[in-house]
């Protein structure tokens, strides 16, 4: 079989089984080509004007979409709940943070072109090594992807191997972004301590206040979802993806089979950190700060919740999960910002009591009668 | 250099001793097992055993679940092994299949393979598969997709990324549910079928998954007495070409299958023969068969 063939029929055999991605795939796709030309094509006073704002708005929520879409893989599809998923999203962001620290150059408060401003500030005289290379947009890019895949691959290798696993993986998951939000935090570690880095300028030399950049980064952001999307279903709908759910579903099975159970886990896993990294390198711009607050264990949580309420093992459940509660909180926290954590908390428990598999399973539940996931449990209690 | 090497083997010889740190030392390398590849085929049965168990002996909490059994099974045999609950039985499963290290003993798989030094999953690589007794199968995959995940293949998730099933592969799998009688079955999830049918699925698994050893670990409980006889026929058609060792209770079942019948009891071997010898032998019939 031809390499071009095998993978147009591979996509189109995705997309037609799956209806969710392909509604997704052209939201996204629709998205790409409206926003810009709403943002950048009409007037302020043009009725059908999206504001500036409105746009970045939206770009977060893509980033936390990705993040999201990035736990689904390992929680919903191999039941490894990650609860320090955001320490792979905000590694991804210093990454980012740190070449648009240096973009700054002499502009900054202190008009010191070789260090950033809060270095000059403790009396640093010279640029800790970790931070050569930050210069280059390319190596930054490269430390995006590296740095949350290297911790992840060696965190997950600790971990899978001596076979952690439930509760305890979740406990060290939280452990370890805890250790780094303390760590972060620290201004001896040269990452800006308590403030963390922000007063960037530009991108490439594209100034970030400007609606172009704004645009191309909300761009660019809904193509890397849609990107990572058909990857990650891609992979799901491979034999890889089964071997993923059967080891989620009965691990021991799988390995008595021959499948190395700690592999799958581990290149999983790593995939996922990799995702999350990207996802906090485009959400560092656009929000024009990143600080160890992003490591908080609260963020993982929230992030959790996200996947559950959108419904895990869909992939598009955690991105709609995501966007849906990102826009309620932003809405809420402008009302009410007392009640958020308490509205999400209810709704946590709501979904998890009511609707085990999220908006994603309450709208397959009303297209077919009998949905797959909730037959096969009842016919689990049965047996 | 030299200091360095010699450095690293003093850690990994460190890390051997140290149980805490077993998983280091059992796979160095990813995708590798402990050296030697483990394929199903390299077994070294030249003496015509394919399994070795000798003097082995596993405790919990001072109870001694297995108590110097040695056992030997032929390459090619279809063994029976028999005995009261609580007699041994699933944990000589455990302990070839690598689930649970003795305490004391050998296991051998052909000549070469020591079994207690491998993990699970080079065990079954390497050629043991298991059914256990309760049946385990993947709930929410189709039956389809359970034989296929079984199926003898590479096991790598390099090559699960872009498997695609061959025609051939998808025939095996067609055709072994039509041996198991899931045809119908076929695309419904696992956790759907009855206890019977998720036993024959298992079996199926089991079958292509193609291994010189099967381990059956009490096949017919919850089976109709026709779906018994099924099975009992399945298995002897398998002896030959596989080894088989066969757990099971059921006295007629045992009668319908086995050659030879080893009998355990509190984790020893307490007679072996053909099913008459066994049944008469006075020692038996006082344990068990006389209850
Ligand atoms: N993991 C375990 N921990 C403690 N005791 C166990 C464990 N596994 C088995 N046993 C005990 O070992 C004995 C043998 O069990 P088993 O091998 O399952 O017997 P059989 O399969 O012959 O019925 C039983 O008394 C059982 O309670
Ligand atoms: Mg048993």
């Amino acid at each position: 079989m031809q390499k071009s063939s095998f993978f147009t029929t591979t996509f189109r055999e995705t997309l037609l089984r799956d209806r969710g991605g392909a509604v997704l795939l052209s939201v996204l796709l629709l998205l790409m080509i409206f926003i810009p030309l709403l943002n950048l094509g009409t007037g302020v006073d043009n009725p059908l004007h999206v504001s500036t704002y409105t746009v970045t708005l939206l770009g977060k929520y893509l980033c936390f979409a990705l993040l999201a879409l990035s736990l689904d893989l390992v929680w919903g599809y191999c039941g490894i709940l990650s609860l320090g998923h955001g320490a792979f999203f905000a590694l991804g962001g210093y990454a980012m943070g740190m070449y648009l620290m240096r973009q700054i150059g002499d502009r900054g408060v202190y008009g010191n072109a070789e260090l950033p401003d809060f270095m000059v500030f403790l009396n640093w005289q010279e640029l800790p090594w970790y931070w050569y290379g930050f210069d280059h947009f390319w190596f930054a890019a490269l430390m995006v992807v590296l740095i949350p895949g290297a911790l992840a691959f060696v965190f997950g290798w600790l971990a899978f191997r001596s076979r952690v696993t439930g509760v305890y993986l979740s406990i060290i998951t939280q452990a370890l972004t805890y250790a780094l939000m303390l760590a972060f935090f620290r201004n001896e570690m040269g990452f800006g301590g308590n403030n963390g880095l922000t007063d960037f300028k530009d991108i490439l030399g594209y100034n970030l206040q400007q609606d172009g950049t704004r645009v191309t980064l909300f761009f660019l952001s809904a193509l890397l979802l849609a990107l990572c999307y058909a990857l990650s279903r891609y992979l799901m709908n491979a034999k890889f993806g089964r071997v993923i759910v059967a080891i989620r579903d009965a691990e021991d099975r799988a390995r008595f089979i021959g499948y190395r159970v700690e592999n799958y886990k581990l290149w999983l896993f790593t995939l996922a950190a990799v995702i999350a990294g990207i996802a906090g390198a485009l959400y560092v711009p656009q929000v024009g700060i990143i600080n160890p607050g992003e490591f908080s264990p609260l963020n993982s949580i929230e992030l959790v919740v996200w996947v559950a309420v959108g419904g895990r093992a869909t992939l598009y459940g955690a991105v709609a999960g995501a966007g849906i509660i990102n826009y309620a909180k932003t809405w809420f926290t402008s009302i009410l910002p007392e009640v958020w954590l308490f509205a999400l908390g209810a709704l946590f428990v709501i979904v998890t009591l009511f609707l085990p598999d999220g908006l994603a399973g309450l709208l397959r539940r009303r297209k077919t009668a009998a949905p797959p996931a909730a037959q096969s449990q009842s016919g689990e209690a049965a047996a | 250099m030299n200091n360095l090497r010699q450095t690293w083997q003093q850690l990994q010889q460190g890390m051997r001793r140290d149980r805490v740190f077993d998983f280091i030392a059992e796979n160095r390398m990813p995708f590798r097992g402990q050296g030697h590849m483990a394929l199903p085929g390299v077994v070294d049965v030249s003496h015509g055993t394919l399994l070795y168990l000798e003097n082995v002996s596993v405790s919990f909490d001072g109870f001694r679940a297995l108590n110097n059994l040695t056992l030997y099974i032929d390459d090619g045999e279809l063994r029976c092994i028999i005995g009261p609950n609580g007699a041994g039985k699933t944990t000589m499963m455990d302990v070839i299949t690598g689930k649970t290290r003795p305490d004391s003993g050998n296991a051998f798989f052909g000549q070469t393979l020591d079994l207690t030094r491998m993990s699970e999953t080079d065990i079954a690589n390497a050629g043991i598969g298991r059914k256990f007794q309760k049946p385990t199968v993947f709930p929410r995959h189709s039956a389809f997709e359970n034989l296929e995940l079984a199926l003898q293949a590479d096991r790598r998730p390099w090559h699960t990324m872009r498997h695609r099933l061959t025609p051939t592969q998808q025939l095996q799998i067609e055709e072994t549910l039509h041996t198991i009688g899931l045809l119908a079955e076929r695309d419904r999830p696992a956790a759907l079928l009855s206890h019977g049918q998720k036993q024959w699925l298992e079996i199926g698994m089991l079958l292509v998954q193609n291994p010189r050893l099967l381990l059956v670990d009490e096949p017919v409980a919850g089976m109709t007495h026709q779906e018994m006889e099924q099975t009992a026929q399945l298995l002897t058609h398998l002896a030959g070409r596989h080894s088989v060792v066969v757990v099971e209770h059921d006295m007629d079942f045992v009668r319908s299958i086995a050659r030879r019948v080893t009998v355990l009891h509190e984790g020893s071997v307490l007679a072996e023969g053909t099913m008459d010898e066994v049944q008469n032998n006075p020692r038996v019939v006082e344990v068990y068969l006389g209850e």
